[in-house]
């Protein structure tokens, strides 16, 4: 394999309106390698890949592509160069379908520039999926597919250009194993293909599995670049945050009580889930682990009654509780954190003070309606202080804090409305490295004073290092629960690929 | 094997017809309801039936809005918004019939300047919206209020009398090419034939759906969407102002106080013919039946006899059922609406 250098950027910097993004970056990719770019929200990759793909403009510093310097004023003219990207939030157009979105901007037509040729295009996209082996119908329409599917457009249309640069932000942030080593045996046949590819993503497991080298940035600034094969992912993490960070850690072994607190019998829905029964008890993580599509959140939003049920009964300290909407949950102090914070979670143009009391209006309102501004910014402000918010004030807008400390506020409105029961869906999801840590402490904290938690997680050490009893599902049953102590990753898996009928999963 | 094949076969043809449904169930449910109505009215009336009726009550009326509603089709397929396009019409027939007055210009110019001048108002509004950077619904209500008022102000408040010195403009409307077949309607068909082979088969066409499906995935695309946005929005200006020559041709002047709600009306049709307000999805043929609908519907209130503050209610009546449908399907169907 050859080993020209393809990409190469030195000393660029980037400065936002009192933000250094990018201090003096330098970087380097050569054919038919995987490159990593890795480091914590906010240490400058997603920066370094928009200067790339032409969306900003650099400060300073050289790009040479090809050996020759270059200038990437627009997206446009990055296509051109051959480097293009495949964004980390789908950058597809749902109501097109895969043929159209591969080529869109540079549509076969027919003489004259105005008609399509449809058929041309269809072709085009015949043959591209073919060669990249993906099992796509070009004439789907791109919104009905599912996400997995979805990224493999994304990959087709990156690879449409006929560049040498593939940039892939996070690419397999919603994929299952499965279509992940799907995705990776893609990725291995572009590197034989002499291309090269910028790989960013938050699971450094895939690290080992995939890339060549890894550049770590922390707060805009270049660390260093380490060979895959001769580092560790102990290693990378530590210069990522700058210090070291325990990984398999477990639970103290904490006492839980005997109490039952939340007993759900016999629940099952219209699609996916299937005669479930748990008991939660107080002060107890209950972690619930399951690959993609296993029906943990469908689980919580059938509890919460955000969706309908078709059997089963929810009692509370021994008493059966009817929960027809949201509402009815969190009136007897069942509250849920949706994984997705920015849509469910939060409101993102108001202040922390609004977000904090917004499950708990009617006790800071007084009869007339008027809100009580002093009471709300003062347990606000305690708010902030014991769950050590990172923020000038109560009065910062939510959209203005980092994940972690949005997370922080979710947390904050559950505690104000005084909820029992909480439900975090996925609390660590685009959370980086650091404050994941003060989450899980928080998380551990909570269930001390009292609280009993359910814990959807996909990442599996985030499971075993938080839950007191571990919940599998798979295709909508509750396979198993198991105490913390009997469970491994291999005991999860096992459990979690559980198929009914002995069948592995088909696509 | 052939048999297995032929099976899988028989299975995907029936998921095509599965999905064609699917898709087009919209448009199906648009056209069962205007048949519906159109046989309730001709059984109450038989009169309603009536060739008389038809071509020249109820396709006649449909002429002006129809045009309209193709034009605000595109920009709603982008996710934007045009209500300019009603007193746009007015100021493109004022200025129209001055200018064909003034210079003796024969019909084929006028009809030429009309549009011209209509494309140009809707550049106007794309321009604002994308070099302004304007959200649509502020941009054309400022349009629409500008229009409004130069309108009035060129006319004179008075309204423009095409003189028989224009040979034949009224015959752009009222003559009959095909015999028995207003023109007016044969210029819609003929203008709803063209819109859809823009919408479904050019470039245009294609980053109008990308547009309204996703602007940032499409300007990431490399697609210049700014300068798309222009033409989409004069190209809906082009329309309108083929309806002002309509309009002008009907009414044998220009009359500049004529054309305020004209714009809901037709956003009114576009909607009821299936057209996402999202942005991302619509059809030509569904806004034309969409402007059908609302012209039997109220060509046949009238003769029903109910009274016009009535036939405003039924009219928001079925505007409502028609949006209500549209969302129970896409929730069955699973799409997500916000």
């Amino acid at each position: 394999m050859s080993s020209a250098q393809l990409l190469s950027v030195s000393g660029v910097s980037k400065e936002f309106p009192g933000v250094k993004a990018l201090n003096n970056v330098s970087f380097d990719l050569n054919e038919g390698e995987v490159h990593a770019i890795v480091g914590e929200n906010g240490a400058g990759k997603s920066t370094l890949m928009k200067i790339l793909s032409g969306i900003y403009k650099k400060d300073s510093g050289d790009i040479t592509y090809k050996g020759s310097s270059v200038s990437i004023p627009n997206p446009f003219e990055a296509q051109k160069l051959g480097i293009s990207i495949i964004h980390q939030e789908l950058n597809l157009m749902p109501h097109l379908t895969v043929a159209e979105n591969i080529f869109i901007g540079r549509e076969d037509r027919f003489p004259g520039g105005v008609f399509l040729d449809n058929k041309k295009l269809v072709e085009a996209a015949v043959a591209l999926l073919a060669e990249l082996g993906l099992a796509l119908n070009p004439n789907d329409i791109v919104g009905e597919l599912t996400i997995a599917k979805q990224q493999m457009v994304e990959i087709a249309k990156a690879v449409s250009y006929r560049g040498s640069v593939i940039i892939m932000d996070e690419p397999t942030s919603s994929l299952t194993p499965a279509e992940t080593d799907a995705l990776f045996a893609i990725i291995r046949s572009l590197k034989a293909a002499g291309k090269g590819v910028v790989y960013i993503s938050h699971r450094l497991e895939e690290l080992e599995k995939i890339t060549d080298r890894i550049t770590v940035l922390r707060d805009g600034e270049y660390v260093q670049t380490l060979k895959t094969t001769e580092t560790s992912i102990p290693e990378v993490i530590s210069l990522m945050v700058g210090r070291k960070v325990a990984q398999d850690q477990r639970p103290e072994n904490r006492v839980i009580g005997t109490e039952i607190v939340l007993r759900v019998e016999g629940l099952s829905d219209q699609h996916l889930l299937k005669d479930i029964s748990f008991d939660l008890r107080k002060g107890e993580i209950l972690g619930f682990a399951g690959l993609m599509g296993a029906g943990r959140t469908e689980l919580a939003r059938a509890i919460m009654g955000a969706d309908p049920k078709t059997a089963g009964t929810i009692t509370l300290h021994g008493n059966e509780v009817k929960i027809k909407q949201p509402s009815d949950a969190v009136a007897v102090g069942i509250g849920y954190l949706s994984e997705d914070r920015k849509r469910f979670g939060l409101l993102l143009n108001q202040d922390i003070t609004f977000n904090v009391i917004l499950s708990s209006i009617p006790r800071f309102s007084n009869k007339f309606g008027f809100l009580k501004v002093k009471s709300a910014a003062g347990i606000a402000r305690d708010a902030i202080a014991q769950l050590r918010v990172r923020t000038p004030s109560e009065r910062q807008f939510l959209k203005n804090l980092s994940g972690g400390n949005q997370q922080k506020v979710v947390i904050a409105k559950w505690l104000t409305r005084d909820c029992e029961v909480l439900i975090f869906d996925e609390p660590t999801r685009g959370i980086d490295v650091g404050a994941k840590d003060e989450i899980y402490r928080l998380l551990t904290k909570l269930a001390e004073e009292g609280k009993s938690i359910i814990m959807i997680s996909s990442e599996l050490p985030e499971v075993l290092r938080l839950s007191d009893r571990i919940a599998v599902m798979c295709d909508g049953r509750l396979t198993g629960i198991i105490d913390n102590k009997d469970a491994d990753q291999n005991v999860i898996m096992e459990l979690a690929t559980k198929f009914s009928a002995g069948l592995t999963s088909v696509n | 094997m052939s048999e297995a094949l032929s099976a899988a076969k028989k299975a995907e043809d029936g998921n095509k017809v599965a999905a064609f449904i699917r898709r087009e169930i919209g448009r199906v449910t648009a056209l069962a309801s205007l048949v519906v109505i159109f046989t309730f009215f001709t059984i109450m009336r038989p009169v309603f039936a009536s060739w008389a009726n038809v071509s020249g009550g109820i396709l006649m009326s449909t002429t002006v809005i129809g045009l309209m509603a193709i034009g605000v089709t595109f920009v709603i397929i982008t996710g934007g918004i045009d209500l300019s396009v009603g007193t746009s019409m007015a100021l493109v027939a004022v200025i129209t019939g001055k200018t064909v007055m003034a210079m003796h210009l024969n019909v084929w110019s006028g009809i030429l300047l009309g549009m011209l001048v209509g494309t140009i108002l809707g550049a106007i509004n794309g321009i604002l919206i994308t070099v302004l950077k304007l959200p649509p619904f502020i941009a054309t209500l400022a349009t629409m209020k500008g229009a409004q008022g130069l309108a009035l102000i060129i006319s004179d408040l008075k309204p423009i009398l095409f003189t028989t010195d224009v040979k034949g403009w009224d015959s752009i409307a009222q003559g009959n090419i095909i015999p028995n077949f207003p023109n007016a309607v044969l210029i819609l068909l003929v203008a709803a034939v063209v819109a859809s082979i823009i919408l479904n088969k050019t470039v245009l066409g294609r980053y109008t759906f990308a547009i309204g499906s996703n602007t940032e995935a499409t300007k990431l695309s490399g697609v210049k969407v700014n300068r798309w946005l222009v033409a989409i929005y004069a190209l809906c200006g082009l329309f309108v102002g083929l309806a002002a020559v309509v309009m002008t041709s009907r009414l044998g002047s220009a009359q500049p106080d004529l054309g305020l709600g004209y714009e809901l009306e037709a956003i009114a049709a576009v909607i009821i013919g299936g057209t996402s307000l999202l942005g991302g999805k619509g059809t030509i043929s569904g806004t034309i039946i969409g402007a059908l609908i609302m012209s039997v519907l109220i060509n046949g209130l009238r003769i029903l006899e109910l009274q016009q503050e009535w036939q405003y209610v039924v009219v928001g009546a079925v505007i409502l059922l028609a949006v209500y449908g549209d969302n129970v399907r896409r929730r069955r169907a699973g799409e997500t609406t916000h």
